[in-house]
């Protein structure tokens, strides 16, 4: 058990290891380096070489990225190229923000797609299960920047009960935040519980099928007595890996909604350093969103792991 | 299945077995909505520049934001282009891209991840561990990052999304690979030592095609929402070009009052998307392959 725990918190450093490589090498293969991308036309002579001076870009590249990952695991990414701010400093705020998202659409999200799986499982084939169905299929196929515009068009332009974009500095409290969250959680939180409830209502019809609940019922079990005693606690087990892995996907929308609600978070710097050619902040944001994942996901398995007394003997038989 | 059941599959052509396909599909209310409105949009891709009523670059200042009328009949946008034939045109660009660029996902990833799935050991180990790093890298940020620093020609677009929408088929394609790996027909071709190609082609490719294309159809709808994403930032295809993710977004600050030129390019969008994920469902349901534990990776 213990083994299989630290197996799986190797892997998960090797991924980011590789990750790490993988975004070094991606922006040093690609045409140009920070220095000629940032600085374009005026990419010669005094103003280079004084760039790459700055930057350390004058020692191999192997160094560089020895030097790189050794100051990025003691949380330090250097500096950004546009804002000449450390990276830390920048990021800092936005990750908050970003969490402030991401946690709020997460605790409205869960015990919805819950409930909505659960019915829709119960009720299979039934009218709230077509009802629920058809609209999570909207709600998870419609693209992030649909579902926000048309949010903002019907709750804040025509029926303006909330502010359409979020234009607070990045450094706001979380009180003065709230009311312009609300529109982004929801659009976020839309998008995820359909996905989970899917999920759910998949994983309870294939544990009500399972020949202990047939049993159950032939034994007489009051329904309702059965569903929590014996449907759930097997149905859910599994959801726990997809819920991780719908969240960790989820960090890509969340660029896009970001964007849309104005929102200071992770998201909408991915964009601004990526239209800055900022790579050094790149580099930065694609190790911590990869880390956010690897971490998600490494937590969804030790839970599992930890919850689900069959899958030890399992994965030892492996 | 009963044996003589399996004997008149084998004699069916490649036409026939299609066709009994598409009839499972339609059989079902989801799957014939899906159908028709994927059958209703690549229609309408190719004889849309035919009918559009109006040119889709023609600016004119004196026509700004109207609303729908007989003339216009979704209205004008903010420099007067008609948006009926915008809308009309503006899907063909992104089905082309997102079609070859699951082509392209769905041949390498299936390819490596039979490979993978064959071969085992060490060479397995070392790709998956590569797959999973890209995997955890988000695809929006790797994608921007290509079409920024490479363009955003359609000889960039096709590959960056092929490879990036490919890495999650090489887990599929390695998994049912896996699954029929140990069956006795693999182990006696091994026997009589056929080399690992004809083992891949002539064993394992006819037995885990299905999943593979029912995984290729998935991603195609889900390219087209990275694609349309990536429009809708400024990334992706070029004005004037008529494209929903850019006439989104370029209507979007104007939609307090003109709504209608947001409505559109949103309707057509959306129901693309939902048509291809209704047809791939349908899809894999006619196939017999139960994808709905799988999560969206």
């Amino acid at each position: 058990m213990l083994f299989l725990i630290i197996k799986r918190i190797l892997l998960g450093f090797i991924t980011l290891f590789i990750v790490s490589i993988i975004t070094f090498v991606g922006t040093e293969i690609l045409p140009g380096d920070a220095c000629t991308t940032y600085l374009e036309r005026q990419a010669f002579g005094e103003q280079l070489e004084a760039c790459y001076r700055r930057l350390g870009l004058n020692v191999p590249a192997y160094e560089r990225y020895v030097s790189w990952a050794l100051n990025a695991i003691q949380g330090d990414f250097g500096y950004s190229l546009s804002g000449e701010m450390p990276i830390k400093e920048v990021l800092g705020p936005r990750i908050k923000n970003s969490l402030v998202l991401a946690s709020a659409a997460i605790f409205i999200g869960i015990p919805i797609a819950l409930i909505l799986g659960i019915i829709t499982a119960l009720w299979r084939d039934k009218l709230p299960d077509v009802a629920i169905s058809t609209v999570t299929i909207f709600a998870m196929t419609i693209p992030e920047f649909i579902s926000a515009t048309l949010l903002i068009l019907i709750i804040a332009i025509w029926l303006e009960w909330l502010p359409g974009i979020v234009i607070v500095p990045t450094d706001v409290s979380f009180l003065e935040l709230l009311p312009n969250i609300i529109l982004p959680v929801v659009a976020i939180a839309m998008i995820m519980t359909a996905h989970m409830a899917r999920m759910v209502r998949s994983s309870v019809i294939q544990v009500m099928a399972s020949e202990y609940v047939q049993m159950a019922i032939l034994k007489g079990v009051p329904y309702w007595k059965m569903v929590f005693k014996h449907v759930l606690p097997n149905a859910l087990l599994p959801a726990i890996n997809v819920v991780a892995l719908t969240i960790a996907w989820l960090l890509g929308g969340v660029v896009v909604t970001e964007v849309v609600f104005n929102y200071p978070g992770l998201g909408r710097l991915v964009i601004e350093s990526i239209s800055n050619r900022d790579l050094p902040t790149v580099q930065a944001l694609a190790i911590i969103l990869a880390s956010i994942y690897v971490s998600i996901n490494l937590l969804a398995d030790l839970l599992t792991l930890i919850l689900n007394p069959r899958l030890k003997t399992l994965q030892i038989r492996k | 299945m009963k044996l003589d059941n399996i004997y008149k599959e084998e004699k069916k052509s490649a036409i026939a077995k299609l066709s009994e396909i598409i009839i499972t599909m339609a059989s079902r209310p989801s799957g014939l909505i899906g159908l028709s409105i994927l059958v209703f949009h690549i229609i309408l891709a190719f004889i849309s520049p035919y009918i559009a009523p109006h040119d889709f670059k023609a600016i004119d200042p004196t026509l700004m934001l109207q609303a729908p009328s007989a003339e216009y009949w979704f209205g004008t946008d903010d420099l007067g282009r008609d948006v009926f034939t915008r809308t009309i045109l503006g899907g063909r660009t992104a089905l082309t891209i997102t079609f070859f660029g699951s082509l392209i996902a769905l041949l390498w990833g299936g390819l490596l991840g039979i490979f993978c799935g064959l071969v085992g050991g060490k060479i397995d180990d070392v790709v998956m561990r590569i797959v999973d790093a890209f995997l955890s890298i988000p695809w929006i940020l790797a994608m921007l990052l290509i079409v920024s620093l490479l363009g955003t020609s359609t000889e960039v677009l096709i590959p960056a999304l092929g490879f990036f929408y490919g890495k999650g088929i090489v887990r599929v394609a390695r998994a049912a690979t896996h699954d029929v790996i140990a069956k006795d027909f693999i182990v006696s071709a091994k026997a009589r030592g056929h080399s690992n190609f004809s083992i891949i082609w002539n064993e394992i490719i006819p037995n885990v095609r299905d999943a593979i294309l029912v995984e290729g159809a998935m991603r195609w709808s889900w390219m087209l929402l990275g694609f349309s994403s990536l429009s809708f930032l400024g990334f992706g295809v070029s004005p004037p070009t008529p494209d929903w993710g850019l006439m989104i977004s370029n209507a979007r600050g104007l939609m307090s009052f003109a709504y209608w030129a947001v409505i559109a390019p949103i309707v057509g969008l959306s129901s693309l998307i939902i048509g291809i994920n209704l047809t791939a469902d349908a899809f894999a349901k006619a196939l017999g392959i139960d994808r709905s534990t799988k999560a969206p990776v």
